[in-house]
Formats: structure tokens, C-alpha cells, sequence
């Protein structure tokens, strides 16, 4: 069904029946009855006078009230200082905000008033002015004869961008191929770093784990850093170990040693947009980000199963130490975490690579 | 030679003068007077005091942003009295148990004392946060009215384009704040915007090594971050909100079309004292309604996140929920990166959260613009249309906004899926098809909605309104008596502006060379018959006298 027609220019802008203009002023019932009015007035009145009491409430629950205490209100467990000084500070305000618009509402003069509106431009006459005035001004500072002198002050304040876009270089290291080597694509994990428990800092045996098991765990290292350092480490060396039935997953011969039977590391870090991946679910072998949802498949070198993610999660080589501890071969083979411009992502991981 | 010193024979007797008597002026002229004489002020008042603002109810949302920013920043000074932007380590000493002895920042250390140690700061913190989730929505929905109202229109596309800035600051200043604490989900949501930044081609790396200072999360973002969201982007909002106001008295307020309302005129109360009283009341209505808010429900209780690790996550984790819609597109983005060479392409980040954005506020941006475009309208607007009178820009208005709902839920996609007990692939799944189609069909609907009640509209000025009387008539019929409208109503109804699409011109002239720039071109008038042709042509005049349908008075 078509609604395009054609609007006839003379009904363009006109009303089916001539402005009826302002209606007659109605008397509110607070202007009509006095006692309304009066009553309106006290009312009002009382919640400017409640006011003061509420603020000298919220003083003596200030300076009077055990800061710690507690009050359960509709299942809600509240600090009872924090309430009540939030109580009685909101409801003094409240009350001076209700008072103002019922005095405004009710007492204030309601009579509809109608301004004029002016035209917001400049009267022709007045732009004939300025453009006189303006170009009296050009002529006065002599670009017309020398017209270079404009672009060439407009052109030096112009460049001064350039001092002021490169002050700011030192912000942060460049991240040029020698840094990023020693960043980016390089975590504390070397040969022999043995695997910890993220919680007791305990190192783990294979045969500690169940199957099914997974656990959190760092580099043995991690502890040495302290303060953003290790935030820094933390944040690309943290890892999951995990331990699988081996028949039940697929292992690709480059990867054979990269596991201790059936038990496997992967970066805890996700390639989508780098959370801490966290959710495991033991029958499939499937983890996954509660961020955004991506899904990897553990049993199958990380791959990505669902969402946003669009590289596999990085393998960490392990095998044991002397001791029996599980320790990392190597660092990861390839840079965990987010991708950035500058990585090269022919060597993850793809489903169906040996 | 001395010279005898001369005496004026005609020297005048001087008698001290008084000005004129006058009536003393009382004290608050005297005040006024004294300002005056040094400023001049008194121009300014004469014109403003009495300046008519007109009423309705939907004019109050962008005072409630207002309202709200101001809150921000008293509630804020407060908080920066004790707040520590810094990412040194300390050990948690404060009074909150369950932490003690952890090793934390000093933001996540100050943001807990200001919570449990300093009287009233878990009220004034609280009160903080949830007046930053009002500024945002009422903001948001202020730009709604403002679009669906046509306010927009000439002479306030600039005053659009200054909301429009403030919009995205806001989203900024927001982020900037929830990540200050440096607990559990803030670490989390930085961790966020550095996967988010490092995917942008080309110079994602260097930009993310220069935001941060260096790698993820290093010690320079939490005090960069303060001074944004405590300096920089305040000020930038400040100086925004000075500038919308000015423009907002200059151009004088839009009102609703009415009886008596022109586009030459406003028609309302005046601000002193009426809309001082209002306005101002309304502020401490504003103030008072987020102190009770932060006294009576829990926003942000960091305590129970725990300091930022990065190696931890919680199930669960989400942005404030201004930033949902972002974070709804990147969940449901499919996994497409590509790998040349030796270089990364992060589509799978990059589109849906920095171009998303990018899309949304420059289409916001460029609105008022393609609309005069298609309408060739070059008029001030100062009555705000109906909704139901632009049909197409509500409907395109609509759309947009199912689009960033279905955006937004999908920010909760496994809130979803646990909550209504069906699987979270098929929520992404649905939502990565929803996000196209659900804006097409809410196009539609709201068309056709439109242009029922334009009908529904039409109907009442010709027939009048249902009386709910059902008479009888002699031969036994039943129909229900119609009211006829007030004067006011029918002018209401029939007042707004149909113009014309435009036409297209000719290409050429009439020598058959083509016309150089100037004109309208085919597809423009195509266009233009689509947005303004939609629409159904209003009860004139002449139809409304020769309507023989009279309507049937109620018996009494």
C-alpha cells in the first residue's frame, strides 16, 4: 500500500481551522479556595522546616554511629551508618527539591506567557557593516600587498603540531621488531621452569592429576617478580594444565612431546581479546572465555570451536624434571594473548596440521 | 619680585550638592546597582529574568543529564580527596577483613578505605556511580526526544552535533571511571580496551605501547586514566555543556505545536521565579532520588571482585551498561582475522568495537544533515513535530534503536542463556542474524504505526471521537456517537507542516547541456519522495467544512 501522493501546496503549512490562540487562564483549585491554598502553603512548609532536623540527624549519625554496624532490612544486609547518612542526606534534599516545584506548581503565578522569537541571524544591514569593518581590517594589515605573510604565520603556528605530536613519543617504549621480541612475543617461560599451582605455589606431578582434572598454574619463576612486573608476566605467562584420557584426544605427531601423558599446558590467556580463560567442561574438553564466549577445544591443540576468538589457544611444550615435576621445554612457540599488527600467525596451530 | 598676593573679589559661594532626592532603593538594588555599575550585568538580566521557557514533561530529561553531571562532579571532588591513582603495590591494611594482608594497588587499597574507612564514602562513591548511569541514559534518552521530535532541525544542528560529542565523551569518561578502582572487573575491562586498541591495522602495537607504557597493564594506566577522567574529558564536558546551554538560550526552546503556539512565538512560564523554582527544585528532586539510590542499592562493590590479577576472570563479567551494546557486538562478532604475510588483521575486534562506535556517532552525527538533504527544507523549525507525523524518521529511528537493544542483549548473551535455560550458541547464533533483521521488521511496524494513528488522527477531525454512548436508531441500528473535537484539538491535529518531495530537475537545459552543480538529481528525488511522500496528506480545510458526516451528538 502506497502513501506517496502529492500534498497540495496550499494545504502545505495551513491548519484545517484558524489558530484558536491561548485558552483562557484556568484557576487551579489552590488559586480558587484559600484553604487549598493554604493548606498547599503548609505543606509546603513543613518539608522546607524538615529539613534541619534531617540535617542535624545526619551529623549525630556522623559523629555518633559505630561505622561498623550493621542493620538487616527486607533481606538486605546494609551498613547501618552508611544508610542511615544516605537516608537522611537524600531525603533532605529530596524534600527541598519537592517543597521548590510544589511552590512553583501550586502558589507561583500559572499564566501561560507568549515571547516573541527573534531572528536569530544577522540583519542584513548589520552583515553589510561587518563585511565593511572586516575588510577594512584586511586592508589595515597590509596581506593584501604582501601575501605571503598570512600562510607563512598561519604555516609556522601550523608546524608547531610537530613539537607537540612528538613530545608526546615518549609515552610508552616503541614497539619495534627488537622490543617486541623481548614483550610481546616472549614470556618467563624457558626450558626447565617447572609448573606451580596458581594458588599454593606448589610444582606438580602427572600423577598428581585426575582425568578430567585441570588445573591454574604459573611458572615457578612468577614468584620471584614482584609488583607490575609480575602483573606484566602474569598477564601473558599464565597457564592451565590439564590432564585427558590420551585415546580421547587428538594429538598431532609435531606435538607428541609436548605432553606428558595425556596431561597438557595451554596459554590461560585468550587470543580473542586476552581474559583469562576459565571455564572448562571435562566431557568435551571444550574451554571456554566467559568474556566474550570464545571456545577452544583442548583435546584438539586448542582449536577454536565457537566465538569470536580466531586463533587456536598456544600449546605450552612440557615434559618432567629429574624429580618428577612438570617443568616447560621451551617458551611458547608462538606470541598468547590478543593479535596485534604485527604478528605473524602462520605458525599457530590449525585444525588438521600434523 | 614679590607680588602681593590677589584676592578673587569674585569668588562664587560654593553650596555642596545632593543628587536629586529619590526614593532610597532597598537593599537588593543597592546590591544589584553596585554590580551593575561594575559589570553591566543588568542588560544581560533584563532580557533573561523574565525569558519564557515552555512545559513538557519530555524537556526534563536533558535538565536530568544535567542534573546528574553536576552531581558528578561535587561527588567526585569529594572522592579524589582520597582516591590514589597509582599502581604501586601495598599490602592491604584497612578495616575490611576478608582482604587483609593481600597484596593490592594503591588504587584498589584507597578505592576499599574510601568504602569501609572514611565516613560516608561508600555513600558518596556510591552516589557517584549511579549519577554516571543516569547522566548516561538520560542523556541518551534526551537524544531521542530530541530526534523523534525533529528538535534537531534548523537552527539546531549544531546544538546537535555538541550532544552528539558529548554522547561519545561521556562514553569515555565512563570507562575511564569504572577502571580506576583496579579491582578484579575493571583489570578485566582494561584488558578489554588493550585487545581492543592493539587490533586497529597498522598502528594498534605502537598505539597500545603508548597508552599503556609499554605492555598490558604496566604502572602508567591507572594514573593516565585519572587525569582523563578527572581533567581532561571533564573539562572537554564542561566546556560542551556551557556551549549547549548558550545556544539553548539564544535559540529560545522548541515547544509542542498547540493553540497559540507558532513558530514565531514560545509559549510558557518565565524563569524568574517560575522556572527557578522548577528547574532548580528539580535539581535537588535529581540530587536527592541517586543519594537515596546510593544509600539503599549496591553498585559496584569492589570488595567482593578482589584486586586485579590477570590470570583471573569472573563468570559473568560485563561493562556499565552504556557500553553493553559494544561489547554485545564483539561477543556475537564472527572469528574473521586474516594473516598476510607476517602480519595480523583482527577484524574479528577491530569492526565490531572501533568501527561500531565509529558508525554509530558519525550516522548521529550526520543525521540533521541527510534529512535537510532529503527534505530540501531550509526553514527554522522551532514546533517540534509528532513522531507520527514523520513516519519515516521515526521508523529509521526505531530501527536504529532495536538494532543497539539487540546489540546490548547480546552484550548478555550468557546472562541469557542461563537465565531462560537455552544454550548459549544459539543465543549468539540468533542474536548475529537478529542484529540485521530485527531493525528491518521494527522499520516496518513502526511505519505502519505510524500511519495508522496519522489515519486514526484524520478520522477524529472529520468524525470527532468516540463517545463509548451507543445509541439506537429508530430502525433498530446500533452506532456509537461521536464527540466533536475542541477547537484546540482540531487545530492541533491539522496544524503540522506537509510539504511537498522534491522534483527531480532536469539534467540538461533546454539546449541539452547539462546543468552544472545546482538541481536535484533523480536518485535524490526518489529519495525525497520516500521520506517525505510516506505519510498520510492531513484533513484541509475545505474537506473539513464540506464533510457531511456531522458528528451525532451523545444523548444526554
Amino acid at each position: 500500500m502506497s502513501h506517496d501522493t502529492l500534498i497540495p501546496a496550499s494545504q502545505a503549512t495551513t491548519a484545517a481551522i484558524p489558530d484558536p490562540g491561548l485558552g483562557e487562564h484556568v484557576e487551579r483549585f489552590t488559586d480558587a479556595d484559600p484553604a487549598a491554598g493554604n493548606r498547599v502553603y503548609r505543606s509546603i512548609l513543613f518539608k522546607f522546616a524538615l529539613v534541619p532536623v534531617l540535617a542535624i540527624a545526619f551529623v549525630v549519625v556522623y559523629f555518633a554511629m559505630d561505622k561498623t554496624a550493621w542493620v538487616e532490612v527486607l533481606g538486605t544486609r546494609f551498613l547501618l551508618q552508611h544508610l542511615l547518612l544516605g537516608v537522611t542526606l537524600g531525603l533532605a534534599i529530596l524534600l527541598i527539591g519537592i517543597g521548590a516545584v510544589e511552590w512553583a506548581r501550586y502558589i507561583m503565578n500559572d499564566e501561560e506567557v507568549a515571547e516573541e522569537r527573534h531572528t536569530l541571524a544577522t540583519s542584513p544591514a548589520d552583515r553589510e557593516v561587518l563585511s565593511k569593518k572586516f575588510a577594512a581590517g584586511v586592508a589595515d594589515s597590509g596581506v593584501k600587498r604582501r601575501p605571503l605573510l598570512l600562510s607563512a604565520a598561519l604555516g609556522g603556528v601550523g608546524i608547531l603540531a610537530v613539537p607537540v605530536v612528538v613530545s608526546l613519543a615518549d609515552l610508552g617504549p616503541w614497539p619495534t621488531d627488537a622490543t617486541r621480541k623481548k614483550t610481546l612475543e616472549k614470556t618467563i617461560w624457558a626450558p626447565g621452569v617447572r609448573l606451580v599451582n596458581d594458588i599454593n605455589k606448589l610444582p606438580i606431578k602427572p600423577g598428581d592429576l585426575e582425568v578430567g582434572q585441570l588445573v591454574n598454574a604459573e611458572p615457578a619463576t612468577l614468584f620471584d617478580l614482584a609488583g607490575a612486573d609480575q602483573q606484566v608476566a602474569r598477564a601473558k605467562a599464565a597457564i592451565i594444565v590439564v590432564k585427558m584420557d590420551p585415546d580421547t584426544i587428538k594429538i598431532p605427531d609435531s606435538r607428541k612431546d609436548w605432553q606428558v601423558g595425556g596431561v597438557l599446558s595451554y596459554s590461560k590467556i585468550c587470543t580473542h581479546v586476552g581474559c583469562p580463560i576459565s571455564l572448562w567442561e571435562q566431557t568435551t574438553h571444550h574451554l571456554l572465555c566467559p568474556c566474550h564466549q570464545s571456545t577452544f577445544d583442548l583435546g584438539n591443540s586448542g582449536v577454536v570451536v565457537f566465538g569470536p576468538a580466531a586463533r587456536s589457544l598456544p600449546q605450552l611444550p612440557i615434559a618432567v624434571d629429574s624429580e618428577g615435576y612438570l617443568v616447560a621445554r621451551s617458551d611458547f612457540t608462538v606470541p598468547v594473548g590478543p593479535s596485534y599488527f604485527e604478528r605473524d600467525s602462520t605458525k599457530d596451530y590449525q585444525d588438521g596440521d600434523k | 619680585m614679590a607680588k602681593p598676593a590677589g584676592l578673587a573679589d569674585s569668588a562664587p559661594v560654593l553650596e555642596t550638592t545632593r543628587p536629586d532626592a529619590e526614593p532610597t532603593p532597598g537593599r537588593l538594588a543597592e546590591v544589584g546597582n553596585w554590580v551593575d555599575e561594575r559589570t553591566g550585568l543588568g542588560k544581560v538580566a533584563k532580557g533573561g529574568l523574565r525569558k519564557i521557557f515552555p512545559d513538557h514533561w519530555s524537556f526534563l530529561l536533558g535538565e536530568i543529564a544535567l542534573y546528574s553531571f553536576i552531581i558528578l562532579l561535587l561527588t567526585g571532588i569529594f572522592l579524589s580527596l582520597w582516591f590514589k591513582p597509582s599502581m604501586g603495590e601495598v599490602e592491604y591494611a584497612g578495616s575490611y577483613q576478608l582482604l587483609k594482608g593481600l597484596p593490592m594497588s594503591e588504587a584498589y587499597a584507597s578505592t576499599l578505605a574510601i568504602s569501609f574507612d572514611v565516613r560516608g564514602g561508600l555513600l558518596v562513591r556510591q552516589v557517584h556511580h549511579w549519577a554516571a548511569m543516569l547522566f548516561v541514559a538520560s542523556a541518551t534518552i534526551h537524544m531521542l526526544r530530541v530526534f523523534f521530535t525533529g528538535a534537531f532541525r534548523k537552527p539546531r544542528e549544531l546544538n546537535w552535533l555538541l550532544g552528539v560529542g558529548m554522547f561519545s565523551i561521556a562514553l569515555i569518561e565512563g570507562f575511564a571511571g569504572y577502571s580506576l578502582p583496579d579491582d578484579l572487573l575493571s583489570g578485566t575491562g582494561l584488558r578489554f580496551v588493550d585487545g581492543l586498541v592493539r587490533s586497529i591495522p597498522i598502528v594498534g602495537t605502537w598505539l597500545e605501547f603508548l597508552v599503556f607504557g609499554g605492555e598490558f597493564p604496566g604502572t602508567l594506566i591507572i594514573p593516565r586514566l585519572f587525569i582523563a577522567h578527572v581533567l581532561l574529558v571533564p573539562g572537554l564536558i564542561l566546556g560542551l555543556v556551557g556551549a549547549h546551554m548558550a545556544l539553548i538560550v539564544y535559540h529560545k526552546h522548541t515547544q509542542f505545536p498547540g493553540p497559540g503556539r507558532k513558530e514565531t512565538n514560545v509559549v510558557g512560564y518565565p524563569l524568574f521565579p517560575v522556572y527557578m523554582a522548577k528547574a532548580g527544585g528539580f535539581f535537588f528532586i535529581v540530587a536527592g532520588v541517586t543519594t537515596l539510590m546510593g544509600a539503599t542499592m549496591q553498585i559496584n562493590p569492589v570488595w567482593n571482585f578482589g584486586p586485579y590479577n590477570p590470570s583471573q576472570v569472573t563468570a559473568g563479567s560485563q561493562p556499565d551498561w552504556y557500553m553493553g551494546w559494544v561489547e554485545g557486538a564483539v561477543r556475537i562478532m564472527a572469528p574473521i582475522e586474516w594473516h598476510l604475510g607476517s602480519t595480523t588483521w583482527s577484524w574479528n575486534v577491530f569492526l565490531p568495537a572501533v568501527v561500531l562506535m565509529g558508525l554509530l556517532f558519525t550516522v548521529l552525527g550526520a543525521w540533521p544533515f541527510v534529512e535537510s538533504w532529503l527534505t530540501g527544507d531550509k526553514a527554522e523549525h522551532h514546533l517540534l513535530d509528532r513522531p507520527r507525523n514523520a513516519p519515516i524518521r521515526t521508523s529509521l529511528g526505531v530501527a536504529g534503536m532495536t538494532c543497539y537493544a539487540l546489540f546490548w542483549l547480546a552484550g548478555g548473551n550468557d546472562i541469557l542463556a542461563t537465565q531462560f535455560h537455552v544454550s548459549l550458541n544459539d543465543v549468539t547464533y540468533f542474536m548475529r542474524v537478529a542484529v540485521f533483521v530485527g531493525p528491518v521488521i521494527a522499520f516496518f511496524i513502526t511505519r505502519r504505526v505510524c500511519l495508522a494513528l496519522q489515519h486514526a488522527d484524520n478520522e477524529r477531525v472529520l468524525h470527532g471521537s468516540e463517545s463509548g454512548v451507543i445509541v439506537r436508531a429508530p430502525g433498530g441500528g446500533y452506532s456509537e456517537a461521536h464527540e466533536p473535537l475542541t477547537e484546540d484539538e482540531l487545530f492541533t491535529l491539522t496544524q503540522h507542516e506537509q510539504l511537498a518531495p522534491l522534483e527531480a530537475t532536469p539534467a540538461t537545459d533546454g539546449h541539452g547541456i547539462p546543468v552544472a552543480g545546482a538541481g536535484v538529481s533523480k536518485r535524490r528525488a526518489r529519495l525525497s519522495g520516500w521520506f517525505m511522500g510516506t505519510t498520510v496528506v492531513k484533513v484541509s480545510a475545505d474537506e473539513l467544512h464540506d464533510h457531511h458526516d456531522e458528528p451525532v451528538p451523545a444523548e444526554k
